[in-house]
């Protein structure tokens, strides 16, 4: 694999100059693109083995990919879940509203009424199909791209548009960057803006679930760019040592803003290998076959309840957008990738599944997509009801200064004292009941 | 005037016990495992062995495994799951075997625990008490012998403590393991088993002889964010915390100074009432810490002091702290901020 080197030494001996190898993708902006050497198995040829198996002997499904949605857009092998099609449908409908929702947020920042957002287009199926096989209180610690896991726990959707305006409606009193949600409520934990820092945090709690004798699990998602963090490595050690009841989900949509998976060290081994080193159950999955990603978070939440240990999955993905509203992929990618990605679309294959089955067809499908761009709509105009940012209703002053302790200390009191001092210069005009700005 | 004046004396129906500062970490350790069930003690070393300082010695055999356990050498991952284990609802007491090594834990501590509470709104909180050994004076050269509280001081949402007596770090740590923010709790180990005079060539006196071991055998607390009055004086104030408290006094005494010595024990949040009341009494104001200099701990002291006394004070605030080099081996009593530093800050506050 190595670079020749682009610079001669003259050390005056005979031995071989050394080259530094640095990863390039295949293709940028421009290039014909062709995935066809990217081996994606057959759908249901993979073993499904026993949730108690040791890491040791299911070595090949860290390095295949368990898929279980065909060509045929059937279901196929041991790893088909066997949902009802009533789940099927609620399954399609989150990722549908998922889709929906990205698509206005995106819209709204470029609008000017919010100041950033991310989308999950073509991952979908990671955090709703992933999500809808844990139970509702099992603990959840995401990055920022599975608000999919919102929307299938039932979030009300006016929460999520009143924290992305940080208007006086957000639970989060405009503290957080947009899309940063938590909700103690729905077991989503407090995003944070410093990558993998969650993923030792989801098996602390874990452990704290397993050392009350509790049933509860965790689950945390991570890009395939972050586990190069330190703390995943962490997050890998403990789970094996104190055989925490976790589950370790990699997202690996081959992009980490314009670096590709190779800066990740996916060049030589797969993400799901990286398991096999702690001793952690590893399971590499078709991350837009929503059925494959039920069945094998299923499988690793059962392994979890049973005590049987912690799993590492490798969701093989593809980020079909550019990372966020700040970032243009035309710079550093392909375009045609998008369209040859093999594994498709998560969304056009489970509704092509469900008409297979003869349980949907394209009109009720056009309907459902209508309904969600209309319900996504409904509650933005609701949501801006309280704000949007900058235009003056977010929450009053003194808010600043909560909540960095249970209690105001003296140097906090004094500061939110200058605030509101330097409110009354700044804006004068300002309505007192809502401590807006201008 | 808010700082605490009392000292250690027994509860009412016990008599007088002596014990050092390691036993009553100890003591405190044990206390709150035994209080509360969703208090975890972790850490390298901590489970069986009982600790490298023998803080945690007695404590795993007593609470069982999952209250008192071992860890990977990990402080990223020790801080980490110690705030996965907080948002689930536990009290974990992890300790760091030296703040030299808290380094790669910082990002969990700064950019997670600290903020928790604020970037939630109150749904997560970070109820952890990070126990670490610290500070020099023990040949520790550089990585066993720094002080980095300054790093913590400046992260909004961390608590920092640092106990100077076997009495206030009972009290201290039963406080922060009890309280619902994160705090840093700096051990000085220099003074784990005696006070310190700052004599290096002298022997170590027992904290059997001091005053403050007297330390009751239950539960008791002492208030975060208020100081003690270790001396009562008007010629000068000083404000110090942790080792440096006990160098102070001795030179004091030594020279025969009036000092009021302030033991501040809690740096965030600060006494600020009881640092502005003794500094209008007396006017002047000796600022010591072990800590390298620049952007120190105790150069925020002084800008306070500087703004909230400014028409009170009869000669510049002094600082007294480790020089701005990393703290060396042999060189250890050079770099020592003693009693010659300190009698010479002293001398040049008076005007002497």
């Amino acid at each position: 694999m190595a670079d020749p080197a682009d610079n001669s030494p003259n050390s005056g001996d005979n031995r071989p100059a050394l080259a530094l190898h640095v990863p390039e993708p295949k293709y940028r902006p421009g290039d014909p693109v062709d995935f066809s050497d990217i081996d994606i198995g057959k759908p249901g040829d993979q073993p499904r083995p026993d949730e108690s198996a040791q890491p040791d002997d299911m070595q090949d499904l860290a390095y295949g990919l368990v898929r279980v949605l065909g060509d045929d857009d059937k279901a196929h092998g041991p790893w088909d879940p066997k949902l009802d099609p009533e789940t099927l449908r609620t399954m399609l409908g989150h990722m549908a509203m998922v889709r929906a929702f990205d698509e206005r947020m995106f819209r709204g920042q470029r609008q000017g009424k919010t100041s950033f957002y991310m989308k999950c287009t073509g991952e979908e199926a990671t955090s709703v199909a992933a999500s809808m096989a844990l139970a509702s209180d099992d603990m959840v610690f995401p990055s920022y791209r599975q608000q999919g896991i919102l929307i299938a726990r039932g979030y009300p959707m006016i929460e999520m548009i009143n924290q992305i305006y940080s208007n006086k409606g957000d639970k989060l009193k405009g503290r957080q960057l947009p899309i940063m949600y938590s909700s103690r409520e729905h077991s989503f934990f407090s995003i944070s803006g410093n990558l993998a820092t969650q993923t030792p945090q989801a098996v602390g709690w874990a452990m704290a679930s397993a050392i009350k004798g509790d049933s509860r699990v965790a689950a945390t998602w991570v890009g395939e760019g972050s586990t190069a963090e330190g703390d995943f490595h962490s997050a890998c050690t403990f789970a094996t040592v104190y055989n925490a009841p976790v589950i370790l989900n990699v997202i690996n949509n081959q992009w980490a803003i314009s670096s590709f998976s190779g800066f990740a060290g996916a060049e030589r081994t797969t993400f799901a290998a990286r398991a096999l080193g702690y001793g952690l159950a590893g399971l590499r999955v078709d991350g837009n076959d929503a059925l494959a990603c039920y069945a094998a978070e299923q499988w690793a939440a059962n392994r979890a309840r049973a005590n049987a240990g912690p799993t590492l999955i490798e969701f093989f993905t593809y980020r079909a957008e550019g990372h966020s509203t700040s970032d243009d992929p035309s710079g550093y990618r392909s375009a045609q990738e998008r369209e040859e990605w093999p594994l498709g679309d998560p969304i056009m294959r489970l509704k092509n599944h469900l008409i297979a089955i003869g349980e949907w067809d394209e009109d009720r499908q056009a309907e459902m997509d209508k309904e969600c761009a209309e319900k996504v709509k409904a509650t933005t105009k609701e949501a801006e009801k309280n704000g949007i940012l900058g235009h003056g209703l977010h929450h009053p002053f003194h808010t600043m200064f909560e909540d960095v302790f249970e209690e105001l200390p003296w140097h906090l009191e004094e500061q939110a004292e200058q605030a509101t001092r330097e409110r009354k210069i700044k804006w004068p005009d300002s309505h007192p009941k809502d401590g807006a700005g201008k | 005037m808010n700082a605490q004046t009392e000292t250690a004396k027994p509860a009412e129906g016990e008599t007088e016990r002596r014990i050092n500062m390691i036993e009553a970490i100890n003591e405190a350790l044990d206390i709150m495992l035994e209080r509360d069930d969703d208090v975890i003690v972790m850490g390298e070393d901590v489970g069986y062995f009982g600790g490298v300082f023998r803080c945690t010695a007695g404590l795993q055999e007593k609470h069982g495994k999952t209250r008192v356990f071992d860890t990977p050498i990990s402080e990223c991952g020790i801080i980490g799951v110690a705030v996965g284990m907080g948002a689930y609802g536990l009290r974990p007491v992890p300790e760091i075997q030296f703040a030299d090594y808290i380094y790669p834990g910082l990002d969990q501590l700064i950019s997670e625990a600290a903020r928790l509470r604020y970037r939630s709104a109150c749904d997560y909180t970070a109820p952890l008490t990070v126990r670490s050994p610290f500070g020099g004076g023990i040949f520790g050269g550089q990585t066993h012998s720094q002080s980095p509280e300054a790093i913590f001081t400046h992260v909004a949402g961390l608590k920092t403590v640092i106990p100077s007596t076997p009495y206030d770090a009972k009290g201290l740590l039963i406080s922060s393991i009890e309280d619902n923010d994160p705090v840093i709790f700096f051990e000085p180990k220099r003074i784990y088993n005696g006070p310190f005079s700052g004599y290096y060539d002298k022997p170590v006196e027992p904290w059997k002889k001091h005053k403050d071991s007297v330390v009751p055998e239950g539960y008791y607390k002492i208030p975060l964010g208020k100081a003690r009055h270790v001396t009562e004086g008007d010629a000068l104030t000083v404000l110090a915390y942790g080792t440096m408290v006990h160098v102070a006094e001795a030179v004091c005494r030594e020279k025969g100074v009036d000092a009021e010595i302030l033991d501040l024990r809690t740096l965030v949040p600060l006494d600020i009432e009881a640092i502005e009341a003794s500094v209008r009494k007396t006017g002047r104001c000796l600022i010591v810490h072990e800590a390298t200099r620049t952007s120190g701990f105790g150069a925020e002291l002084s800008a306070l002091v500087t703004e909230r006394c400014f028409y009170h004070l009869e000669a510049p605030v002094e600082r007294v702290t480790g020089f701005d080099t990393p703290y060396p081996h042999s060189l250890e009593w050079a770099y020592f901020p003693g009693p010659v530093r300190i009698g010479e800050a002293i001398d040049k506050i008076l005007g002497e």
